[in-house]
């Protein structure tokens, strides 16, 4: 069966802000609904049925359950839009471009939006799994007193809201504190990794001031650019910083050089080539291929946050392309260590070498924030852009880590 | 904070009570829209006339015979005194066809109908004076009696009350009903609401434009794109909005940083958005880009409205070189560049053969306005693009004309202290500010296909402002 090329058309986000900040009272459904209006104006699609649209949060609540959805029917789209939601941890944007854009491909649809939403401020709160078995008990019990004694074995402590955490369920270490690991494992500097942060915001900010971003981000409750953003910082504010992640000497991880949690959306527009041309849509870049990966972190023989180590040399091989076959190469700054580690080991593994010129040229999530979910759709909208300038031919590659010790990479190429 | 308190004493239930006692009536509530008046409509064809109740036909509007005051038809009242004849019911409007007038003891055929209809008319009335243009009259007295018709007209303006409105089409030569019908249809409805005392010239549709062939007046633009920017809110917003009532694919135009208001202007209308700093050297080119992304490679746009503008004001003795560059930049040098590159034939994405464009010019740039010389001379700048570009334009069918809106109720006019702004919406014929949608309607009528005898004119939307006129 002969694929067909799922190609961008274009992409839109909100600013990203630090949590807490100007989108504290917006859920993560407000975020993506805004995300997906700015899309749809741009390219005019008020009233318009497409073939699907794909997201995610990893941070839902329950009623979020069928949070695409929730968000089509609250934007400018028909509600004959069908959605799904797919969840992958922070790889869930790139995960749900693959999906959509495989379906394209396949022939399923024409055209669709994948993307991702989230937001810290709006976390869950949970309560104990002690309240919560005797709440389901409770509501099970025929008598009042049955309800009663439902609770009676409860202590004082399980009546705590449990706050949300990013803490690996396997091995209890915060995102945080394995990062710290992998940054001493594979010997990062703290001066590498201020100068890989000063360079984002650097890169970040140029983007903005040249418009870079005029037809990739709407403003959204009256924030018009990505907060976080740093545009003066420096290697001696960032030298500054107290480590907050890691011990004595070995503590090389700060605020600045780790990325803020953060609240956005991202959407990218996608459809098959030939359709899109003949609507005049613009074709930036097509989604070559994607792959996942996941490593061995629980019993420490690998690194949490480097399995797209993995998922890249397949890819490559796949597609018959080195490192060197690139223009653009964006690697997620979960931490600034991470994107160090990444580049180290495809080196130790003799994947090859990133050449740095090319390493996250816009910026990245340093600077940028890192909603979770909406950090793929906000690296594939921009590098398809990007190569769409650069000119036909021109490659790209994603690699996203993941919470659970995954993996998500892509290679995208302007045709 | 005093200014609060004195506009929140103002406002209520009391102070309106005390402030109509003081002569402060409550302003007229207007009639707008496309809805016609209700009562009926009355044509009086002066001598040489024809042209009016040719108009009225094409709208399919029966009219009724004028009520004419001379000697024998006045009345007597019970104190004795001399009544000018009246109308069964108040007439909702008067059509003066006034176009073969010639000579100054005509001038009395016009105090004959219209004096009847000065205090007779429904509220939101309307009279609609026809005459020929004086480019288009020979002899020194055909010509002073042209324009002593708009003396009449600006007067009459200002005497009618309960939000009726008088205005004046100059025809020029060869202007035939076609050329005129689309002005006296925007008269007539609710659509000019805000329009007053002004007169425009119609002139016969240049060779080429044939675009109101087969047309449908309710929605005039259907299958037609308009750009406007400075869509995210305001005026800009109503300008999307009301083509979007009359069938426009919109394509708005806002900064960046205007994008969030953009966006759901966009999406309400059914149209586009396309975030865009004017003054970028490649703006005209991305506008024809985004046309073409979003409405395909053949398209081409119809219309363009150049309502973004900027305000910096400060008193000339402290005005630096930034606010001064910025209001000129953003209000008139863009436009400019805007024009040029999207009236280029071969650009995809481009103005069509046959377009309309539209700038917004302002009383401020007709009379002046302390503490705005550089928006002012923006804004007569504007006017002064306009004339010269109706004349560059001439064999191409393209219009070019401008809106010079006066005190409209935006967040901007919003700002000025409550004193000032409630002497600056009350120093107008009608008693108030007008809306962001009346300057939109008149842009809108600007735009019309079957206005394309409209060329090289500035309509003020501005109550009749006092200032400037």
């Amino acid at each position: 069966m002969e694929l067909r090329n799922a190609v961008v058309v274009g992409g839109n986000r909100t600013p990203f802000t630090k949590t807490g900040g100007k989108f504290a009272a917006a859920s993560a459904q407000d975020l993506l609904t805004s995300a997906l209006d700015g899309l749809v104006s741009r390219f005019g699609l008020a009233g318009e049925q497409l073939g699907q649209v794909t997201a995610g949060a990893v941070l839902k609540h329950t009623r979020d359950f069928n949070l695409t959805r929730e968000a089509v029917l609250g934007s400018a789209l028909s509600p004959h839009t069908p959605t799904s939601d797919v969840a992958m941890a922070c790889g869930t944007g790139l995960e749900a471009i693959a999906t959509v854009a495989n379906k394209i491909r396949l022939g399923q649809i024409d055209n669709g939006i994948a993307g991702g939403t989230d937001s810290a401020s709006d976390a869950p709160i949970v309560v104990s799994e002690a309240l919560r078995r005797s709440m389901l008990q409770a509501s099970r019990a025929r008598t009042v007193l049955d309800r009663i004694m439902a609770f009676a074995s409860l202590t004082p402590g399980d009546l705590m809201p449990v706050p949300p955490t990013v803490n690996e369920a396997r091995t209890g270490l915060s995102m945080g504190e394995s990062q710290a690991l992998t940054t001493k494992k594979w010997g990062i500097t703290r001066e590498a990794q201020d100068e890989l942060t000063l360079a984002s915001h650097q890169n970040l900010a140029n983007a903005w001031d040249r418009g870079f971003f005029d037809d990739l981000v709407t403003g959204y409750l009256g924030v018009t650019r990505d907060t976080i953003l740093r545009p003066d910082t420096t290697l001696e504010k960032l030298a500054k910083l107290k480590p907050v992640f890691g011990r004595g000497d070995d503590a090389t991880m700060t605020a600045g050089n780790s990325t803020a949690l953060s609240d956005g959306a991202a959407v990218v527009l996608l459809a098959e080539e030939e359709w899109a041309r003949n609507h005049g849509w613009p074709v930036l870049a097509r989604i070559v291929d994607t792959q996942l990966a996941a490593a061995d972190y629980v019993t420490g023989a690998e690194d949490l946050l480097l399995a797209p180590t993995r998922a890249i040399p397949v890819l490559l091989q796949r597609n018959g392309l080195s490192l060197d076959d690139f223009d653009f190469i964006e690697i997620h700054e979960a931490f600034a260590s991470t994107a160090l580690a990444t580049i180290k080991a495809l080196e130790k593994n003799g994947v090859g070498v990133v050449d740095r010129s090319k390493l996250n040229v816009n910026g990245s999530s340093l600077a940028a924030g890192h909603p979770f979910a909406a950090t793929g759709a906000r690296i594939v909208a921009s590098l398809a852009k990007m190569l769409a300038e650069k000119g036909p031919g021109s490659r790209g590659l994603v690699s996203i880590c993941t919470a659970g010790g995954q993996g998500a990479t892509a290679i995208l190429e302007a045709i | 904070m005093a200014t609060n308190i004195l506009e929140t004493l103002y406002t209520s239930p009391a102070g309106r009570a005390v402030a109509r006692r003081a002569g402060l009536a409550d302003p007229p509530r207007l009639r707008r829209g496309r809805q016609l008046p209700t009562g009926h409509v009355a044509l009086a064809t002066l001598p040489g006339g024809g042209v009016g109740a040719e108009v009225l036909r094409l709208l399919d509007i029966t009219p009724i015979e004028p009520r004419v005051d001379i000697p024998e038809n006045r009345s007597t009242d019970d104190r004795g005194r001399s009544i000018p004849p009246a109308y069964e019911q108040r007439p909702g409007a008067l059509v003066v066809d006034a176009t073969g007038i010639r000579e100054i003891a005509q001038l009395e055929l016009l105090r004959q109908v219209l004096r009847p209809v000065m205090r007779g008319l429904e509220r939101s009335g309307r009279i609609i004076l026809l005459a020929t243009d004086a480019s288009a009259l020979d002899g020194l007295e055909a010509k002073a009696v042209a324009q002593a018709i708009d003396g009449i007209n600006r007067t009459i303006g200002k005497e009618l009350q309960g939000g009726s409105t008088s205005n004046l089409l100059y025809l020029t030569d060869g202007a035939v009903a076609d050329d005129v019908v689309s002005s006296v249809s925007f008269l007539l409805e609710g659509r000019s609401a805000y329009v007053d005392g002004q007169a425009w010239r119609v002139a016969p549709r240049k060779d080429g434009d044939d675009t109101a062939d087969g047309y449908d007046r309710a929605t005039p633009f259907s299958g037609r794109i308009v750009v406007v920017t400075g869509a995210a809110r305001g005026i800009g917003a109503a300008i999307a909005r009301t083509f979007a009532r009359d069938g426009a694919a919109v394509v708005g135009v806002d900064m960046p940083a205007s994008g969030e208001g953009l966006s759901a202007v966009a999406n309400e209308v059914g149209g586009s958005a396309l975030q865009l700093d004017i003054t970028s050297p490649d703006a005209g080119r991305r506008i024809a880009e985004h046309v073409t992304a979003v409405h395909g490679a053949e398209s081409r746009i119809w219309a363009i409205v150049h309502n973004a503008g900027i305000l910096r004001d400060k008193m000339l003795s402290n005005m630096d070189e930034k606010r001064w560059g910025s209001v000129l930049e953003v209000n008139l040098a863009a436009e400019i560049g805007i024009n040029a590159a999207l009236l280029d034939t071969g650009l995809p994405g481009g103005l069509d053969d046959a377009a309309r464009i539209v700038g917004i010019a302002s009383t401020s740039g007709v009379a002046g306005n302390k503490g705005q010389t550089n928006y002012a001379a923006s804004k007569a700048g504007v006017m002064g693009l306009v004339w010269a570009m109706a004349d560059e334009l001439a064999d191409r069918p393209v219009t070019v004309n401008a809106v010079a809106p006066g005190f409209i109720e935006t967040d901007m006019t919003a700002s000025i202290p409550f004193l000032s702004r409630e002497v600056f919406r009350r120093t107008n014929s009608m008693q108030q500010g007008g809306q962001p949608v009346d300057v939109a309607e008149t842009i809108v009528h600007l735009c019309d296909p079957a206005s394309g005898g409209i060329n090289g004119q500035v309509i003020r939307v501005c109550g009749q402002n006092l200032v400037g006129a």
